[in-house]
């Protein structure tokens, strides 16, 4: 029983885990960049899901209608800041070293933080409608609220829509192309600027999902971006920076670790998670599905 | 000696004692301030030691807190009191206890050696978290230290500014003349090419890793200066967002000049209490924006204004335009 327990608990956390992850892995794939402000795009995302929840509350909607504004809040988030962030901001640090581009990433999240704050205030949001809609699962002795299975639902369809996109599709191929050397994607024709805003506001809108998609099961305050971000970034470095299986298998490890942490050593909740990381990172020093890249003389 | 060493010396003992004079006539806010701007700058200094071969840690919140803690735990345990004895205190816990990850931290570079040194700080963080003996999230106080068995109360802020300028000026002075020497130019060496360096039949990994132990005790000994200032620690010491700050300051230095070290971390402080005071809902902001301002216009940080004005190489700024034309 202990068991299935922590098997449900790890795979609820870590659907959650992989939407936050996927959009992490591939901005980093594409743009090369290590992304701390995708917590801050999450907590965004959460606090327009506040925001758009209750217009349509105002409006007099059926609480069905909330799912409708989570995916909205999603997309409004992405479509305005991330050509913002990527025309107005990244734009000029593209090409620089990678650590660098950690800290300029860094100084965006530090903004970001007070900017919610300054939206929003810092009064907690709450968000319930979405919870209650799905009812309860029973397994045996153990209840469930549905809506953590519609989260795995979403991470499922989150995974195979991106993974379909890239591999599928005429966009997705050049993405990948993009992904293994932009330079000679660029001398055979494709515009990588445009992939780089499309990838990167599709990286943003995978966040703002994640953080619409949690809003409902927390209270939405200040605080809620910086708790992801060293988690997310403990999935993709598990995984392998920029890989899709890798962002898939890290947040199960990462969230069965916890679960497994959670149900047996409480204590050790908060740093099961970088323990599953190191452990991974002695064996495979650049993460799971990374390939080895050659030195260069 | 070597004329470089006297240099070095000469001129760290002239800044110690012009820094000494001027804590003379500094009211106690200023000294306050000063004395967290040189004990968080000796962490930035490590970092700034591992930034020269290249390698940029995360997590020095880490061996801040390792040696704060230290300190702490020496202090209320042992009751040992005096400030010297403290520090040294810290520096060398904060060496032990990084001592099992430095071979295994030597292997990586670039974005993983920041996660890695990132997730460890962030390991220490949850244990301190959960702790119940050592104050939980709360974290606990510590009395005031004493000086050669002297008691402080007196004049405290400036005992405290001045210790720190003496220890830290010793230690900045060391690190210079470190950074002068074989091993820390082959640093230098790493950062431009590690693979040729090894050809060269220098060990990277044992540079690595002994700048990494540096850091550490640098880093520990700002840990346990930061606790006897401010007489209290908690987990935070070791967040990530601590250990952002220590890099943010070592971005803003660069790494041609230990003196800018110190002098970004005063600048960061200032700018830090000043927002604190003036918009205190915006701070973060305001840090925000001064970091992105310095790393798009100071690319090699404050050091680079008065410290290596050599001339860039023409062709890597060609191809660096080059790959700017394709975006």
């Amino acid at each position: 029983m202990l068991a299935l327990t922590i098997l449900i608990d790890g795979v609820v956390y870590a659907s959650w885990l992989f939407i936050v992850a996927l959009g992490l892995t591939l901005v980093f794939g594409v743009l090369k960049i290590l992304n701390i402000a995708h917590g801050s795009f999450y907590a965004v995302g959460a606090y327009a899901t506040a925001s758009f929840v209750g217009w349509f509350g105002a409006l007099g909607l059926a609480p069905e209608w909330s799912l409708l504004a989570m995916v909205l809040a999603a997309i409004a988030v992405a479509a305005l800041l991330a050509p913002l962030v990527e025309r107005g901001l990244l734009r000029a640090f593209y090409g620089r070293d990678e650590v660098l581009l950690v800290l300029v990433t860094y100084a965006l999240f530090l903004i970001l933080e007070d900017v919610t704050k300054l939206i929003w205030g810092a009064t907690p949001y709450y968000v319930s409608d979405p919870y209650m809609l799905f009812g309860t699962v029973e397994f045996g002795l153990l209840s469930y609220v549905g809506y953590d299975f519609m989260l795995v639902a979403m991470a499922i369809v989150c995974g195979i829509g991106v993974w379909w996109g890239l591999n599928r599709t005429r966009t997705g191929k050049i993405v990948l192309a993009v992904i293994h050397s932009d330079e000679i994607a660029s001398s055979m024709g494709v515009n990588v600027s445009r992939i780089y805003r499309f990838a990167f506001m599709f990286g943003i809108f995978l966040a703002a999902l994640a953080g619409a998609l949690t809003a409902p099961m927390v209270s939405v305050q200040p605080g809620l971006s910086v708790g992801v971000i060293v988690v997310s970034f403990a999935v993709v470095i598990i995984g392998g920076l920029g890989s899709i299986e890798g962002a898939a298998i890290g947040a199960l490890i990462v969230g069965l670790a916890r679960a497994l942490a959670v149900h047996t050593w409480p204590a050790a909740e908060l740093f099961s998670i970088y323990v599953a990381m190191a452990a991974v990172l002695v064996f495979r020093p650049e993460g799971l599905f990374q390939r080895l890249q050659a030195r260069k003389i | 000696m070597h004329a470089t060493t006297v240099r070095t010396v000469l001129a760290g003992g002239l800044v110690v004692a012009l820094l000494l004079a001027a804590g003379l006539a500094m009211p106690d806010w200023l000294l306050f301030l000063a004395t967290m701007a040189i004990s968080h700058g000796v962490v930035s200094l490590g970092v700034v030691v591992m930034m020269r071969a290249g390698v940029v840690s995360f997590g020095q919140g880490f061996v801040f807190a390792a040696g704060g803690y230290a300190a702490a735990l020496v202090a209320n345990q042992w009751g040992v009191g005096d400030a010297l004895l403290l520090l040294l205190a810290g520096g060398v816990a904060a060496v032990v206890l990084s001592l099992p990850f430095a071979p295994l931290l030597a292997r990586y570079r670039g974005i993983f050696f920041a996660m890695l040194t990132l997730a460890i700080s962030m390991v220490l963080y949850g244990i301190l978290l959960k702790s119940v003996a050592l104050g939980g999230s709360d974290g606990f106080n510590v009395g005031r230290p004493t000086l050669f068995g002297a008691s402080i109360d007196g004049r405290a802020n400036f005992v405290l500014y001045g210790i720190a300028v003496v220890v830290v000026g010793l230690l900045a002075i060391a690190t210079r003349i470190y950074g002068d020497s074989v091993r820390g130019l082959v640093s230098l060496a790493i950062r431009e090419n590690e693979l040729r360096v090894e050809y060269l039949g220098a060990s990277v990994r044992r540079a690595i890793a002994a700048n990494y132990l540096i850091a550490a005790f640098l880093g520990g000994v700002g840990g346990a200066l930061t606790l006897l200032a401010l007489g209290h620690i908690d987990p935070m010491f070791s967040y990530w967002t601590t250990s952002g700050e220590f890099v943010f300051v070592a971005i803003l230095a660069g790494h041609h000049s230990v003196l800018a070290v110190f002098v970004a971390s005063f600048i960061v402080e200032v700018v830090r209490s000043f927002s604190n005071l003036y918009f205190p809902s915006t701070w973060q902001l305001a840090m925000g924006v001064f970091l992105l301002v310095v790393i798009r216009f100071l690319p090699r940080g404050l050091g680079s204004l008065w410290a290596d004005r050599r001339p860039r190489a023409a062709p890597a700024v060609e191809a660096v335009a080059m790959k700017e034309a394709v975006r």
